[in-house]
């Protein structure tokens, strides 16, 4: 069994009095399908955070490699491999499609701080760019403004810059979130068709997405570990429908 | 103490509403404009041309607040700065040419005039009534902000707007409220305080940078805050005047940045950015 | 990887990207018509260098504010600080070569903006803005204490600056030479800050503008970026001070002040910031507008200038470029962003 790419130990995130994340030993195998479940507010949203240096933890550590980065940088740790989407949309809307992928891929080959010559003699930048939509199916819309494409396609556009940055960690938060039915088979199709050797975590309320992609699943609580395991484990797993059930019942 | 009574003002609406008002300045310099002609020209005494001041800036304010403020909420900080720099100048130029560019003396009541006998020291009746009505200014406003719904509501929607407009509270209103005895207070400030700051149509700039240090470094928000921070530039203000009249901006300046730097969200500020 | 799939360099996206730093015929105007004005209005002359300083000092706001999104309002420090350079070497009969003393005010105002960018650039919002207000007035108050280097309130005057290349002089009266030096440095900055635009680092500081935690995301260094973008805004601006200084052959506290900083500010704002050409059509404007308005009905001036501002925060955000382009859009139907 090979060692964890990515584990935190104990980690703990406390807001004041609200423990968002509590004494979470978590670990991520290399070439795994993760997901990670749980009733709203159980700090799953927390746990990506603290994965990407977005948020440092209270206590407890991340670790990569077996290299502890709790103390690192959220723009390091992408420099070291992870990337990760947004739960929300975080885009440079003004800015066209390509500019959005372009901007990514020329922080990770180092292009970006260059300042004397034009950015669009980088044809190697532009290429991996251009190919990149092209895989994701929005080379069509590569003139165009983020901010006039539908929701769907943005959402697209997000995962396009997190893949731009060749991570060998790949935190998605809710994938399809807020992407109307009709448009979330294309997002399902890009998560299935990712490269084997990264590692691709999932957070999503979707129970279709997640029993169909994940290998492996996780069910969080009120900020802690409920239950990990396999899908079939998962859903056999009596506590587990009660949890949700549960939260169902209360409406 | 005139600087806190017309910055807290300035510190609740930037707190609450998380825009950045440098027409503040203006507000006061209309208010003390509206107080000291309504002595002038209509003879009314002083407490009840302070009243009509607050009363008339604040309806003033509201009529901006709903019909432009409103718009520019969700505007980036550039353009909130903008606009009020380009109300402030529309407030400067309009007094300027309705009323003329002279400074308004301001005839105080025959009570207040004069020297007080404290005992150990003589002062300025009028000087140690401003701090009179500075600590009873402060302690009904943390009165009213601890001890009633609305304060509580004003607390709320600082600490957290979106928390605050799910339990229901009307944001609008509690803006145009806030923003209108913001208002008042800085008109209220611009009267009293014009026996030693001068009353002329340059007041809504000059003393704005004094205003936003007084808030940025109070916090924003927070009354008590902005009351210490006030006593403490106005004290220092003072005091370097005094003994080093040369570098006695200087060191303001330069206490601020640090202030800020080591606290940006002030010194009793709640949230840090 | 296997070797590019063809045409995806083809693709009109990648070549308009490829091509958008490419010189476009309109862009010779501006200087056209600055080289026209030195004809045609050889009695202006004085004025038309005010304007010219005026833009390259807006310029230097544009990169920092256009591009990099951060708000300020006391860049007049920098402005100030190379003017100060120039100055106090030239008065006190250290040094006065009129280019090498640029390239001093430059490395002077850079340096301000590397020290005061490392410590202000960690904050945002109100305290940012207050910060840079404070540094400036700080600055301010310094050279108004330092009197016996600086002059204080009365300022340094009579500068001798010696001629250029020791052939073309500076004479105060017939600003000829000043005219056409002003010029050719306000050129050779507006370069530099056009390539570096349309560079990758360009790109990514428009990305700090857009969207700065999704830059935070990408592993892009942003503190590092706004420090050097500060620092060469700087720069540029000690450049605009500099010659300001060496073509009024005057140096004073206004050059440190509250009024220049904001008035760079609306002119920018005016002309639309971030597009690099707004620079000079707010300068012109503003000061045309200015010179002839102000004298004459100062209360009158500053309410039109209120008002104008207010419909722009309201209504025209991205000033008279911004005006032209959305005429532009209209008449040209909706089209692909290049």
């Amino acid at each position: 069994m090979s060692a964890p790419l990515l584990e935190t130990r104990a980690l703990c995130r406390r807001f004041g009095a609200l423990a968002a994340v509590c004494d979470v030993d978590f670990r991520l195998e290399a070439g795994a399908r993760h997901a990670v479940i749980g009733p709203n507010g159980a700090g799953k949203t927390t746990l990506v955070n603290l994965l990407t240096g977005v948020v440092q933890p209270t206590s407890g550590k991340v670790l990569l490699k077996g290299r502890d980065i709790t103390t690192v940088a959220q723009a390091q740790r992408v420099k070291l491999g992870i990337a990760r989407t947004f739960q929300i949309n975080r885009l440079f809307r003004g800015l066209s499609v390509l500019d959005n992928v372009y901007i990514a891929v020329a922080e990770r080959v180092g292009a970006a701080p260059s300042k004397f010559r034009p950015a669009g003699t980088r044809r190697d930048v532009v290429e991996e760019s251009m190919r990149l939509l092209e895989t994701l199916k929005l080379a069509d819309d590569a003139s165009r403004r983020v901010s006039e494409l539908p929701y769907g396609r943005q959402r697209l556009v997000e995962l396009a810059i997190a893949l731009g940055l060749k991570p060998e960690v790949l935190l998605l938060d809710e994938p399809a979130a807020g992407v109307p039915s009709a448009e979330s088979h294309v997002i399902l199709e890009a998560i299935d068709s990712l490269p084997r050797h990264i590692v691709v975590l999932v957070i999503d309320h979707d129970m279709d997405l997640v029993f169909r992609f994940a290998e492996r699943i996780t069910v969080m609580v009120g900020g802690a570990v409920f239950a990990s395991g396999s899908p079939r484990d998962i859903g056999a797993n009596p506590d587990v429908r009660a949890v949700y059930l549960g939260q169902t019942g209360h409406g | 103490m005139v600087l806190f009574i017309v910055s807290v003002g300035l510190s609740v609406t930037m707190g609450l509403m998380g825009f950045i008002n440098l027409a503040h300045g203006g507000f006061a310099m209309l208010g003390g404009y509206a107080i000291v002609l309504a002595m002038k020209h209509w003879d009314l005494g002083f407490v009840p041309a302070l009243a009509f001041g607050f009363v008339a800036t604040a309806a003033v304010s509201v009529v901006l607040e709903r019909l432009l403020y409103a718009r520019l909420y969700r505007a980036a900080e550039l353009d909130q700065v903008l606009f009020t720099i380009g109300l402030v100048f529309v407030m400067i130029a309009s007094v300027t040419l309705l009323i003329g560019p002279e400074n308004q003396p301001l005839e105080l009541p025959r009570m207040l005039q004069g020297q007080i006998d404290l005992g150990f020291t003589r002062y300025r009746t009028y000087s140690v009534v401003l701090i009179v009505i500075g600590v009873a200014i402060v302690v009904g406003l943390w009165l009213g902000f601890e001890r009633t719904r609305v304060g509580a509501q004003i607390r709320a929607a600082v600490d957290n707007r979106r928390m605050a407009e799910s339990l229901g509270i009307d944001i609008d209103r509690l803006f145009t409220l806030t923003f209108a005895f913001g208002s008042g207070m800085a008109a209220l400030g611009g009267g009293l305080g014009a026996e030693f700051l001068g009353l002329d149509p340059q007041y809504a700039l000059k003393y704005l940078v004094y205003f936003l240090i007084v808030v940025a470094v109070g916090g924003l928000g927070r009354v008590t805050g902005v009351f210490y921070a006030a006593l403490l530039i106005g004290v220092l203000d003072f005091v370097l005047k005094k003994y080093v009249p040369q570098g006695g901006t200087m060191f303001i300046y330069a206490l601020t940045i640090l202030l800020l730097l080591w606290r940006p969200q002030g010194l009793f500020g709640g949230k840090a950015t | 990887m296997t070797s590019p799939s063809p045409g995806v360099a083809e693709h009109p996206a990648a070549r308009a990207l490829a091509g958008r730093h490419r010189l476009r015929a309109w862009e010779a105007i501006p200087w056209a018509l600055a080289l026209t004005f030195y004809f045609a209005f050889p009695k202006h002359l004085g004025f038309g260098t005010e304007v010219l300083v005026t833009i390259l000092f807006a310029i230097s706001l544009d990169l920092v504010l256009g591009y990099a999104g951060i708000v300020t309002l006391g860049h007049a420090a920098f402005f100030g600080a190379g003017a100060y350079t120039v100055g106090i070497l030239a008065k006190h009969g250290l040094w006065n070569e009129p280019i090498t003393s640029l390239v001093l005010a430059a490395l002077v105002a850079g340096a301000v903006g590397f020290g005061s960018g490392l410590v202000l650039l960690r904050t945002r919002g109100l305290t940012l803005l207050m910060l840079t207000l404070c540094t400036m007035a700080l600055l301010e108050e310094a050279a108004n204490l330092g009197h016996e280097y600086t002059g204080g309130f009365d300022g340094l005057d009579s500068l001798a600056i010696p001629p250029l290349f020791g052939v073309f002089e500076f004479n105060p009266l017939y600003p000829t030479t000043q005219y056409l030096y002003v010029l050719a440095v306000l050129f050779l900055c507006f370069a530099f800050v056009r390539t570096l635009v349309y560079s990758p680092f360009g790109q990514s500081l428009t990305g700090i503008r857009e969207n700065t935690l999704r830059m935070h995301a990408v592993g892009s260094p942003v503190p590092a970026r706004l420090v050097t973008c500060y620092t060469l805004s700087a720069a540029i601006a000690g450049i605009a001070g500099g010659i300001w200084a060496q073509a009024n052959a005057y140096v004073n506290l206004g050059t440190l002040g509250l009024d220049r900083a904001a008035t760079v500010l609306i002119i920018l704002v005016l002309g639309g910031h971030g597009r690099l050409y707004g620079a000079f059509v707010g300068a012109v404007a503003y000061m045309a507008l200015s010179h002839f308005l102000a004298k004459v009905y100062p209360a009158a001036w500053q309410l039109g200038l209120g008002l104008l501002l207010v419909v722009i925060a309201l209504f025209a955000r991205n000033g008279i470029l911004g005006i032209g382009e959305a005429l532009g859009r209209r008449l040209r139907g909706t089209r692909a962003v290049s």
